[in-house]
């Protein structure tokens, strides 16, 4: 059994190549460029959704501050695609050429000593995953190893989402505040903002897309994965059986952060820049109803969450720029009532059957994949 | 009709019914002085960038929050805005051609804001934008707008410190709205200290730099100067240290929701503003945010703004009018509402300027522009792409409205960049 739980059944991976042949082929064939960045700009949401799947479905970590690590991740980025741009040329009308606009607007005269690491695309890489992670494992930490838990800790993430965007916005010589870091042109001497670049730019993120996705598979198949759901169902149980619980919590909750960090990262570099609005509490949240709208116990769910509820946005706003809000109020109450396992549990319970019932057909020996594998897998448990 | 005529020059009172009717356009194509006809300008002449332009209409867009916190502010533009586009196609529209416009709502969020101003840049080609509020989505749609060639129409008054070449900003640069009425309060109130306090961003910080600035050429005294987050309620400290300080003025630039509770708690402290003790001058506060801070709260605080809804002018009075009409009889008007409405006008003014619509074209055309229609009076567009306009001060009444008790007797020049504030 335990060997059997390692390998992707036929189901699973029916459902990474149709995902794949959505991202890769369907997507980039049928949108003009300026959809599919917008596609691409959807898509970096679905990387903090694979990390929530992971913390809260999984996990039973309900984390209402994933925005801190998206908004980390893209900072990190958007402070080097800013650092390249500021050079003393195109600064040249503002009081102290060659530091970045914002900075100009309040008086500093110089680049922050914090800043100058980021001038390296090397530094800038690490730390995009190596700072939020960091952060979270320090918020893991003092949490989980003082077994703070459940809503508690929902509570405290959204404190550190609302905190940090304060912080940001009143240091804004130093973050560029509630404008955020913008006009960011170039990657390297490679301008991100034409077509081309926009092409490139959505086919890498597709691709550390589908990474996330294999490693957040990889550990929902292993031991730990196992253990995740053991201890969102009885913690006290596996700690009596002599787990760390807290050390368990701590990984899986840096894995979200680094993967919505990844996302942050990917977003700067496809919507050319980044603000506090994706830091505080309302992103931290919409990106939890991503999940949810996805179904918080399926990986691949969470990537149609998050696709499905920003086009819902777009859409809806464009047809109707007044009343859209309540088109979305309507679409989450649907789903919430609807459907409370989401897109996922939609498919467990309508399509998987038949996609089960062809699979078996056509590979008669199989039993893999029944549809109570995966309802025993999915159950909540809160 | 006869009254659409009349009016012609102005199409001040073109009634919306008219406009809705659609015959109004014809008519006023054949009398008023400005109706050009679309035979004259062939198409693919006025439009040689593949801009949304037929034989009979132009395309531009309007980018306002609409829903979200701003959309208390911003609602008065995109109505303005709709106003003006409106006046204008009862007049026979531009070169010939009746304005049709995109509506996208930024949602008070300013990626939004960059996403919807790239939609309708490359999606709908619209032949200009008539948009943004905050700072930050101007900010945010800025690099949009110079990759693409766009042409943007900004209204509200800002900190200065730029100038791009696909933007003009009808709204007041900081140093318009700043240093006239803080002389303005020394001469004629002789006020000596001074106390700043403002919302935490770019545009309050920018502003009171430029203040302190200007206080110490004068040779008086900032005695404090504070900031709070966006959204903040709580004033009970600074107004405190208010007391404690005893300055003449302050010089308040709370913008938002936190001017509910900033004025209440001012009245509530006990401090009358009715009787100048210490006196209170915003360049934040216009008829809008009156409406939700109350009257009753605010009375007696002065605000240098360039327009107010009092404003005592023919044109203005013919404005108030066809915006009531428009929009109804209980609505205010702020000045950014006022700016915003000078948009569309000043787009159409480049567009027969230039005799084009392409943005190169009316980005050339644009300095010099006048427009003697304006409710605020006359104004006229800078090289740098600002307004020249006046400075006048109000005084906040009781029913929401301002007295109007200084202006400016010339035009402020617009100075983005101001040497010696920076």
């Amino acid at each position: 059994m335990r060997a059997g739980t390692k390998i992707l059944t036929p189901a699973e991976i029916l459902g990474f190549v149709v995902l794949a042949l959505l991202i890769f082929a369907v997507f980039p064939i049928a949108l003009d460029i300026f959809r599919l960045n917008l596609v691409g700009k959807y898509l970096t949401y679905a990387f903090v959704a694979i990390g929530l799947v992971l913390c809260w479905g999984a996990g039973g970590i309900l984390s209402l501050g994933q925005g801190v690590f998206f908004g980390l991740g893209g900072y990190c980025m958007a402070m080097f695609l800013k650092l390249e741009a500021s050079t003393p040329e195109a600064t040249a009308i503002q009081s102290t050429p060659g530091i970045p606009d914002f900075m100009d607007w309040n008086q500093l005269t110089a680049l922050p000593i914090w800043w100058e690491p980021f001038n390296s695309f090397a530094f800038t890489l690490f730390a995009v995953v190596a700072v939020p992670t960091a952060f979270a494992f320090l918020i893991g930490l003092a949490m989980f190893k003082r077994r703070v838990g459940g809503v508690y800790f929902a509570i405290i993430t959204q404190a550190f989402a609302a905190i940090l965007t304060i912080l940001i916005i009143g240091r804004q010589g130093y973050t560029g505040g509630v404008n955020g870091i913008t006009d960011l042109r170039t990657l390297l001497g490679w301008d991100i903002r034409t077509d081309d670049a926009k092409y490139v730019l959505y086919f890498v993120n597709g691709v550390l897309l589908f990474v996330c996705l294999f490693a957040a598979m990889a550990i929902k198949k292993s031991k730990l994965g196992r253990l995740l759901i053991a201890l969102r169902d009885q913690e006290d149980r596996v700690r009596f059986s002599g787990y760390d619980v807290a050390n368990f919590k701590i990984f899986v909750f840096c894995v979200g952060a680094a993967m919505a960090a990844v996302g942050g990262a990917m977003f700067t570099l496809q919507v050319g820049f980044m603000s506090p609005s994706f830091v505080g509490i309302v992103p931290s949240i919409e990106m939890v109803i991503f999940c949810a709208v996805g179904g918080r116990h399926s990986i691949l769910g969470a990537v149609y969450g998050a696709l499905l509820v920003n086009w819902a946005k777009t859409t809806f706003s464009e047809a109707f720029p007044e009343l859209w809000l309540f088109a979305m109020g309507a679409l989450f109450i649907s789903v919430v009532l609807l459907f409370p396992n989401g897109l996922a549990g939609l498919y467990a319970t309508y399509v998987a059957p038949n996609v089960d019932t062809l699979i078996n057909r056509l590979r008669p020996n199989s039993r893999a994949g029944t549809p109570k594998d995966i309802v025993a897998q999915g159950s909540p448990a809160e | 009709m006869t009254k659409n005529t009349r009016n012609g020059p102005s199409g001040l009172n073109a009634s919306r019914r008219q406009v809705l009717l659609g015959g109004a356009a014809l008519t006023a194509s054949l009398f008023a002085p400005n109706g050009l006809l679309a035979a004259d300008y062939p198409t693919d002449q006025v439009n040689t960038t593949g801009l949304a332009v037929t034989d009979d209409t132009v395309t531009i867009g309007i980018l306002h929050s609409v829903t979200g916190t701003m959309a208390i502010s911003e609602t008065g533009s995109v109505q303005a805005e709709k106003l003006a586009i409106s006046q204008i196609n009862d007049m026979g529209g531009v070169l010939g051609r009746k304005i049709d416009f995109i509506q996208e709502d930024g949602a008070s969020d300013w990626p939004t804001f960059a996403e919807k101003a790239k939609k309708l840049l490359v999606n709908d080609k619209v032949a200009s934008v008539m948009g943004c509020w905050t700072s930050a989505s101007r900010k945010a749609v800025l690099p949009v707008f110079e990759q693409y060639n766009g042409f943007l129409y900004y209204p509200t008054f800002y900190e200065g410190l730029e100038q791009s070449p696909n933007v003009i900003y009808t709204g007041q640069e900081a140093t318009q709205q700043i240093i006239a009425g803080i002389d303005w309060v020394v001469q004629n109130h002789g006020a000596e200290k001074f106390y700043l306090l403002g919302s935490d961003y770019i545009w309050p910080r920018t502003s009171n730099k430029i203040a302190r600035k200007h206080i110490d050429k004068l040779g008086l005294k900032v005695v404090g100067e504070e900031y709070y987050p966006l959204g903040h309620t709580q004033f009970n400290s600074v107004i405190n240290k208010i007391k404690l300080r005893k300055p003449d003025v302050i010089y308040a630039i709370v913008v938002g929701g936190s001017n509910v509770a900033f004025y209440k708690q001012l009245k509530a402290a006990g401090i009358d503003m009715t009787a100048e003790d210490p006196m209170l001058l915003t360049i934040s506060v216009t008829e809008d945010e009156i409406r939700g801070i109350g009257g009753e709260n605010i009375v007696g605080a002065y605000a240098a703004m360039k327009y107010f809804q009092s404003l005592d002018n023919k044109n203005n009075v013919e404005f108030v009018a066809a915006f009531k009409e428009m929009w109804g009889e209980d609505m205010v008007i702020g000045d950014v509402t006022q700016a915003a409405y000078l948009g569309p006008w000043l787009w159409k003014a480049a567009c027969e300027k230039a005799g084009s619509f392409d943005v190169d074209k009316i980005r050339e055309a644009s300095p010099g522009i006048e427009l003697h229609t304006a409710p605020e009076g006359y104004v006229r567009i800078h090289e740098n792409h600002h307004l020249w306009s006046k400075t006048r001060i109000g005084r906040a009444r009781l029913d929401g409205q301002y007295d109007v008790v200084y202006e400016t007797a010339e035009l402020m020049e617009p100075d983005p960049f101001p040497e010696g504030y920076q």
